[in-house]
């Protein structure tokens, strides 16, 4: 399985200069990789491409040769740093989970989600209790390839070797393709097979 | 060193609908005790869920109408009312958020660091001010006049710390100010902590980047399941964490990537389960028998302080 970039620029309508110039990046799910790289320097625009929630961008994207469906379930997941964010406030937890798939009793054991917070809304969780749900969500059984990014960034050390133990104990099962995205050198040395600088692959 | 922040066996619960008309009180927050003084950076880590965010609500008394909370904030020495925090909030006591999005998209930078005035008189006060300020995070002119979307990540945290220091508080709460920011911007901001602490304001620092605790705080306070469950010293994390006194404790810190990755298993007591004995006991390695039905208090060393039966005789 092959997840590729080629020649891919961005520019934020509002802004004046490009953010992403020329990023060519090849990833497949032999190896587990993690992306490092500054603040505000277009990481996480690049990841919403390869994930096709952003579309309007120049050059290619490519999953096993094939473009990214334009429409329907998103087979490349994005887990993002803040799930606040990507969670519809009106909705319980039950609601959120069910949208994406029908997760198991077992599932919700090995992620660490009490039953309880199924009925709550997402302001009512915490930051690492909501972290658990979204990743959890994301894991659909139609899911190809996982894009985390900055996922583990909000939980405390002992959640984040949990959480992440449970990750990557289904990309192996499943097979699926992982990208990390990370600020923290000691976790990517420590859980990926390879690393990119993206000051290295982005042209700007 | 006068004390600006005490908490004293803060507890924290929520009304809850369960079954049509049917409340229970669930309880989040158990026994928080912590203290700061002038000049001094007290950092909090703690697992995720174990109140740490509720506890910056609870201080700027912001906690949400179906919480109920026990237990006495203190600022310097005086017990806090809800009429006196919301006095003291913004001026004395102030937040650095986490979140960008505590920034107003349609309204200049410099309007709203300002904030509301009266007179123009006023006004002209505070922009005079607020330009020092800004200048001394190296925030130019022109950054008056922009509007958030401009700002790049390193400046809008500048934005929301210098703003935050525009009223010349004495205790700074700032709620995780550092995930998902480059080392560059870490050390930026860890820096401003460092000037606040020379400038004798107080801070307390949420947060879950153990390293970024470790360079700035005297003291970190460790929190477990809605208890203080540590309070120990910055120089205790360090070898193989054989000075640090409580298993979780220990066990976060063998977590870290460079200190092994080690897994344990288990999480925190479920909410509303009710709990006798020590808030650690199912996850303890070392457990005595009346850990089970006992539940332990927080016991002070001199400058540390634990909440575990080990330690007992020691006090
Ligand atoms: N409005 C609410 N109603 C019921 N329970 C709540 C509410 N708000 C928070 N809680 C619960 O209180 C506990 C403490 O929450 P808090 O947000 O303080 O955690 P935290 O320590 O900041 O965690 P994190 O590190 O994950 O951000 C959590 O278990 C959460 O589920
Ligand atoms: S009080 Fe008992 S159960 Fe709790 S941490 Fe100490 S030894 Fe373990
Ligand atoms: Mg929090």
């Amino acid at each position: 399985m092959e997840l590729k970039a080629t020649d891919v620029s961005f520019k934020y309508p509002s802004a004046k200069e490009y953010l992403l110039k020329d990023v060519n990046i090849e990833l497949d799910n032999n190896k587990i990789m993690g992306l490092i790289g500054d603040s505000g320097s277009g990481k996480s625009t690049l990841c919403k491409i390869l994930s096709s929630y952003i579309t309007n961008y120049e050059g290619s994207v490519s999953f096993d040769g094939n473009p990214l469906p334009k429409k329907g379930f998103k087979p490349i997941q994005l887990i993002y740093q803040h799930p606040e964010k990507v969670m519809n406030p009106k909705w319980r937890m039950s609601q959120v989970l069910k949208e994406s798939w029908d997760v198991t009793d077992e599932d919700l054991e090995e992620f660490g989600i009490q039953k309880s917070w199924l009925n709550r809304f997402p302001q009512e969780l915490s930051g690492g209790e909501l972290q658990r749900f979204s990743v959890l969500r994301s894991l659909n059984p139609n899911t190809k390839f996982l894009i985390a990014d900055e996922m583990t960034t909000m939980l405390d050390a002992i959640t984040q070797v949990q959480i992440l133990d449970s990750v990557l104990k289904v990309v192996k099962k499943r097979k699926m393709g992982f990208l990390l995205v990370s600020h923290d050198m000691d976790l990517v040395d420590t859980i990926c097979d390879d690393k990119i600088y993206f000051k290295d692959i982005n042209g700007v | 060193m006068e004390k600006v922040l005490d908490v004293e066996n803060v507890s924290i619960s929520f009304m809850q609908y369960t079954k049509g008309l049917n409340q229970r009180d669930l309880q989040v927050i158990s026994d928080l005790t912590l203290d700061i003084s002038e000049g001094e950076i007290l950092a909090v880590l703690g697992s995720s869920g174990s109140g740490k965010s509720l506890l910056a609500h609870a201080i700027f008394g912001i906690l949400p109408e179906n919480a109920n909370q026990m237990g006495k904030i203190k600022y310097k020495g005086k017990e806090l009312s809800q009429a006196d925090k919301e006095e003291l909030r913004g001026k004395d006591i102030v937040l650095v958020p986490q979140s960008v999005n505590f920034l107003d998209p349609l309204m200049k930078i410099s309007d709203q660091a300002i904030g509301h005035t009266e007179t123009d008189e006023e006004k002209k006060e505070k922009k005079l001010k607020q330009r020092e300020i800004f200048q001394q995070y190296n925030l130019g002119p022109e950054v008056d006049e922009m509007y958030p979307y401009q700002l790049s990540g390193g400046m809008a945290r500048r934005v929301l710390v210098s703003t935050a220091l525009l009223s010349e508080p004495k205790l700074v709460v700032a709620d995780e100010p550092t995930p998902g920011l480059d080392e560059k911007t870490v050390q930026e901001t860890l820096n401003h902590f460092k000037q606040m602490k020379k400038d004798g304001i107080g801070v307390l620092l949420i947060t879950h980047d153990i390293h970024a605790a470790l360079e700035v705080a005297d003291r970190i306070g460790i929190f477990y399941s809605g208890y203080v469950i540590e309070i120990a010293e910055n120089k205790d994390f360090s070898g193989d964490g054989e000075n640090l006194l409580h298993p979780y404790t220990k066990a976060l810190y063998k977590a870290l990537p460079k200190n092994g990755f080690e897994l344990i298993k288990g999480h925190q007591p479920l909410h509303g389960e009710i709990q006798q004995g020590c808030p650690y006991y199912d996850r303890c390695e070392m457990k005595f028998d009346r850990c089970k039905d006992e539940r332990p208090e927080l016991i002070d060393l001199g400058n540390k302080k634990v909440r575990c039966f080990k330690y007992e005789e020691e006090a």
